[in-house]
C-alpha cells in the first residue's frame, strides 16, 4: 500500500475477533484530523471460479466451505440455488420445514457466538478495558453464569445442525430438491430436552443487550451513527422470515425502495462495484448508483425493514426497538446488537414450534421436475442478506457462480462507521491508544462481519497499529495478539 | 495339493483350499488384508499393491497369490502398514482428492483405507495434476480427478457387463481412463444398469444427480473401519 505523505496514516492489521482476515488504515491530515479510513479485505480465494465445471449437486457441499461461523448458511442457499436444476422449486412440508430448523439452529449458534464469545467483552468491560481481561476468558472469570450459557445456547444450536445436516460444521442434510433425512421422535426429544433454558437464556441475552444500549445510548448513538439504506429478505405479508422471501430495500426513513422482488431479479436491482485497495466488493442499489445506493443488511437491516414478527416474544421486543427511532428505522451501528438478540430470541421461538410440528418427522423428503438450467437462491444469514446464483451446461456441469456475501453488502456502512469512530477517538490524538484501536474494532464487531465469507479468506488474528509522522516515519507502533 | 490344508496367518491357522488365494482365504477366516484393486467377482488384478503380505517372508499381492499349504504368512505387521500407508499416501497425492466435497465421502474405500491405516496427512507433495472429467452422459458422470487406476470399472465392464466401456490410455503418470469411443462417455454403450456403476472405489465414477442422498451416519464407513465386516466373521 502507497503512504501517502503529507499526512499520517495508522494501520490496524488485523482486526481481531471477527471471523476473516482484515485490516484498517486510518489517514491524518497534518493538524492530527482524520482525512480517511479503510477497512481492507486483504486475502482472496476465489470461489467463484475454481468450482466452475463441478457438477451442481455438489455446491451445497462444496462452498458451504466459504466459513467455518455460518456453513449452513451457503449450504441453504446453494441448496435453494440448485434446487430447480432438479425441478424441486416447492419442496414437501418435511424438507422445507427440516431446511427451516437447521436454519434456525444456525441462527441461534451464530448470534450466541457473536455476543457471548466476540461482543460481550466489550460490552461488559468497556472499550479500553484491560485487553488482559477484556477477552472470553475474563468474561468467563467475571460472569461464570453468563459464559456457560453462551456456550450451551451455542452447543445447543449446533446439536440442532448435527440433528439435521449430519454435522455440526459442513454438513450435507440439504441436497437438490429437499433433504437427506428427516428428525426422528428421539431427536426431537432431545432437542426438546433443554429448550426451556434455551429460551430463558435468550430473553436475557435480549434483556442484556436491551439494558446495555438504553443505558449507554447516549455515547452510543453518536458511535458509528450514519443514516443508511437497509436490505432483506421479508415474506410476502411483510414478515420476517429468515429462510425464503421476496426482496425488500427501504431508504434512510424507512419508506419503501422496492419491495417483493423475485429472487431471480436480483441483478436488476442490485450492482456490485469494486475498488482497487480492496478484495471485497461494494455492492448497491442499481435505481441509486453508487453514491447513495450503498445499503446495510444483517439483524438491524431485518428489524428495521421488516412489517413484523411472527413470533409474540420477538415482535414484542421489535416493537420497543424501533421506539428508538421515532418514526425512522434506527440508525446507530451499535445498534446491531439489541437487533441480534431479537433474532436470536425469534430464532428459538421458531424452533420451539417446528419441535412441535408432526411434518419433521415426515418421509417425503425430495421433489423433482422439469429441469431448469439456472437457479438464484437467496437467504437471510446471520450477517445479512445472502445470494448464490448458479448457471449449468447441459451437461450439468457449472459455468456460472456468483455469491454476493451478507459481510459484502456491509462493507460500504463498516467504511463509514470506522470512518465516524477513527474521526471520535483518534482525531488530534498525539498518542495512539489501545482503547481508541479497540473502539474502531468495537465498531467493525457490531457487524459481525464474517471477512473469510465475503471474501473467502484465512487468516491469522495478530493487530498491528502504526503511527506515521507527516513524512512517513514510523513514531510509534503497538502489537496485540488474538483476543 | 491336498483339496484343504491350512497356513499360518499372524500367527492364525487359516483354512484355505486349492487355488484359493491368501486374501480370500483370509476373508473366509474373518482376517482383513486391506486392498483397493481387489473386488469379489473379477478376476484378480494385482495392480494396487496394497494387499501385500509376506508369505515366507516373500513380499507378494496377496490377492493373486495362492494360499500354500504350510506357510506362514504377515499381514497387520507394522512394516506392512507403513509400506500401506505410504502407497495410499502416493494415491493422494497423485490425484486430486478433496473428500470435503466428494459425494464418495463416508463410502470411499480410499478414504476409509486412509482412516484404518492412519493417514493423517501425505508426506509427498501433491502433484496437482491437471485431469478432465467427462460429463457428457446424461445420467452417469466420470471424474478422472479421483480416478486411482485400479480398473475394477475396465475389468467389470468386460467381464461382467460385457461390455468393454472403459479402458487406459498413456502411460506413466499421463495414464488415464479412456471410453470407448471416439470422444465423449456419452457415446457408448455404458448405462445405468451396468454393473461397473457400481465397481468404482472411490468417487470417480457415479451416477448423476445422486450425491450426498445418503446422511452422515447412514454411510458405509462412518460408525465402523473398512473390514470390519470381514472381522465379524472370525471365528
Amino acid at each position: 500500500m502507497a503512504t501517502d505523505q503529507a499526512s499520517t496514516r495508522i494501520v490496524i492489521e488485523p482486526v481481531t475477533r471477527v471471523e476473516g482476515h482484515g485490516k484498517v488504515t486510518i489517514h491524518l491530515d497534518e493538524a492530527g484530523q482524520v482525512r480517511e479510513a479503510r477497512l481492507h479485505i486483504v486475502e482472496f480465494r476465489g470461489f467463484e471460479r475454481f468450482i466452475q465445471g463441478r457438477p451442481f449437486w455438489e455446491m451445497p457441499v462444496a462452498v458451504q466451505r466459504l466459513c467455518g461461523i455460518c456453513p449452513v448458511s451457503h449450504h441453504l442457499c446453494a441448496a435453494k440455488a440448485v434446487d430447480p436444476m432438479v425441478g424441486g422449486r416447492t419442496l414437501t412440508p418435511t424438507a422445507e420445514k427440516v431446511r427451516r430448523l437447521m436454519h434456525h439452529g444456525q441462527f441461534f449458534q451464530s448470534h450466541a457466538l457473536h455476543f457471548f464469545h466476540l461482543a460481550s467483552p466489550d460490552l461488559l468491560f468497556g472499550f479500553d478495558a484491560e485487553p488482559a481481561t477484556r477477552n472470553v476468558i475474563g468474561v468467563a472469570m467475571k460472569h461464570p453464569e453468563l459464559a456457560r450459557q453462551g456456550i450451551l445456547m451455542r452447543k445447543y444450536g449446533q446439536e440442532i445442525i448435527r440433528i439435521t445436516a449430519g454435522k455440526k460444521i459442513h454438513g450435507t442434510g440439504a441436497i437438490p430438491g429437499g433433504v437427506n433425512k428427516n428428525v426422528t421422535t428421539a431427536e426431537r426429544d432431545e432437542l426438546l430436552d433443554g429448550y426451556d433454558h434455551m429460551l430463558r437464556w435468550s430473553r436475557d441475552a435480549l434483556s442484556l443487550a436491551r439494558r446495555y444500549t438504553l443505558d449507554h445510548l447516549a455515547e452510543l448513538s453518536e458511535f458509528g451513527s450514519f443514516d443508511s439504506n437497509f436490505l432483506c429478505i421479508v415474506r410476502d405479508d411483510g414478515a420476517l422470515d429468515l429462510y425464503d422471501g421476496k426482496l425488500r430495500a427501504i431508504d434512510p426513513d424507512g419508506r419503501l425502495l422496492f419491495d417483493q422482488i423475485d429472487n431471480d431479479r436480483y441483478l436488476d436491482h442490485i450492482v456490485e462495484g469494486v475498488r482497487p485497495w480492496s478484495y471485497m466488493k461494494f455492492p448497491f442499489l442499481r435505481s441509486l448508483g453508487p453514491d447513495t445506493g450503498w445499503y446495510r443488511v444483517g439483524p438491524l437491516a431485518r428489524i428495521n425493514a421488516c412489517t413484523y414478527i411472527d413470533t409474540p416474544e420477538a415482535e414484542a421486543a421489535r416493537r420497543e426497538f424501533m421506539a428508538l427511532g421515532n418514526g425512522r428505522p434506527v440508525h446507530f451501528s451499535m445498534a446491531y446488537h439489541w437487533a441480534r438478540m431479537i433474532e436470536a430470541l425469534h430464532a428459538i421461538e421458531k424452533i420451539g414450534e417446528l419441535l412441535h410440528d408432526p411434518d419433521l418427522q415426515g418421509d417425503d423428503l425430495c421433489v423433482t421436475g422439469p429441469r431448469a438450467r439456472e437457479g438464484v437462491g437467496v437467504i437471510e444469514a446471520p450477517r445479512g442478506t445472502l445470494f448464490h446464483h448458479y448457471r449449468v451446461n447441459e451437461d450439468d456441469q457449472v459455468t456460472l457462480c456468483n455469491l454476493i456475501v451478507s459481510t459484502t453488502s456491509n462493507n460500504e456502512p463498516m467504511n463509514r462507521a470506522v470512518t465516524d469512530v477513527a474521526r471520535r477517538v483518534m482525531g488530534g490524538q498525539p498518542v495512539i491508544t489501545e482503547g481508541m484501536m479497540n473502539a474502531v474494532e468495537v465498531v467493525i464487531r457490531a457487524y459481525d462481519p464474517c471477512l473469510s465469507c465475503a471474501t473467502h479468506a484465512i487468516g491469522r488474528m495478530p493487530l498491528v497499529v502504526e503511527l506515521f509522522d507527516h513524512e512517513g516515519r514510523t513514531v510509534d507502533r503497538r502489537i496485540k495478539n488474538s483476543c | 495339493m491336498p483339496d484343504t490344508f491350512t497356513f499360518l496367518m499372524d500367527g492364525r491357522s487359516v483354512v484355505a483350499t486349492a487355488g484359493q488365494s491368501i486374501l480370500e482365504a483370509a476373508e473366509a477366516g474373518g482376517i482383513y488384508v486391506p486392498r483397493l484393486c481387489h473386488k469379489p467377482g473379477l478376476v484378480p488384478w494385482g495392480a494396487c499393491r496394497i494387499c501385500t503380505v509376506r508369505m515366507n517372508d516373500r513380499p507378494c499381492a496377496a490377492c493373486t497369490q495362492p494360499a500354500v499349504p504350510g506357510s506362514v504368512v504377515e499381514n497387520d505387521t507394522e512394516e506392512l502398514r507403513a509400506y500401506r500407508r505410504t502407497l495410499v499416501e502416493m494415491l493422494f497425492v497423485e490425484g486430486n482428492h478433496f473428500c470435503m466435497l466428494c459425494e464418495k465421502s463416508g463410502n470411499c474405500e480410499l478414504q476409509a483405507l486412509a482412516y484404518r491405516l492412519g493417514v493423517t496427512a501425505p508426506r509427498a507433495p501433491y502433484f496437482f495434476q491437471a485431469r478432465d472429467i467427462d460429463a457428457s452422459h446424461p445420467d452417469i458422470i466420470l471424474d478422472r480427478n479421483r480416478c486411482i487406476q485400479c480398473a475394477r470399472c475396465i475389468r467389470t465392464s468386460k467381464d461382467l457387463d460385457g461390455k468393454n466401456v472403459f479402458g487406459f490410455l498413456g502411460r506413466g503418470t499421463a495414464k488415464r481412463i479412456g471410453v470407448n469411443a471416439r470422444v465423449r462417455l456419452r457415446d457408448t454403450e455404458v448405462d445405468l444398469t451396468d454393473l461397473s456403476l457400481d465397481a468404482c472405489p472411490v468417487g470417480a465414477l457415479l451416477r448423476k444427480r445422486e450425491g450426498f442422498r445418503v446422511p452422515v451416519g447412514d454411510r458405509l464407513y462412518d460408525l465402523e473401519p473398512i473390514g470390519s465386516d470381514i472381522e465379524r466373521n472370525s471365528p
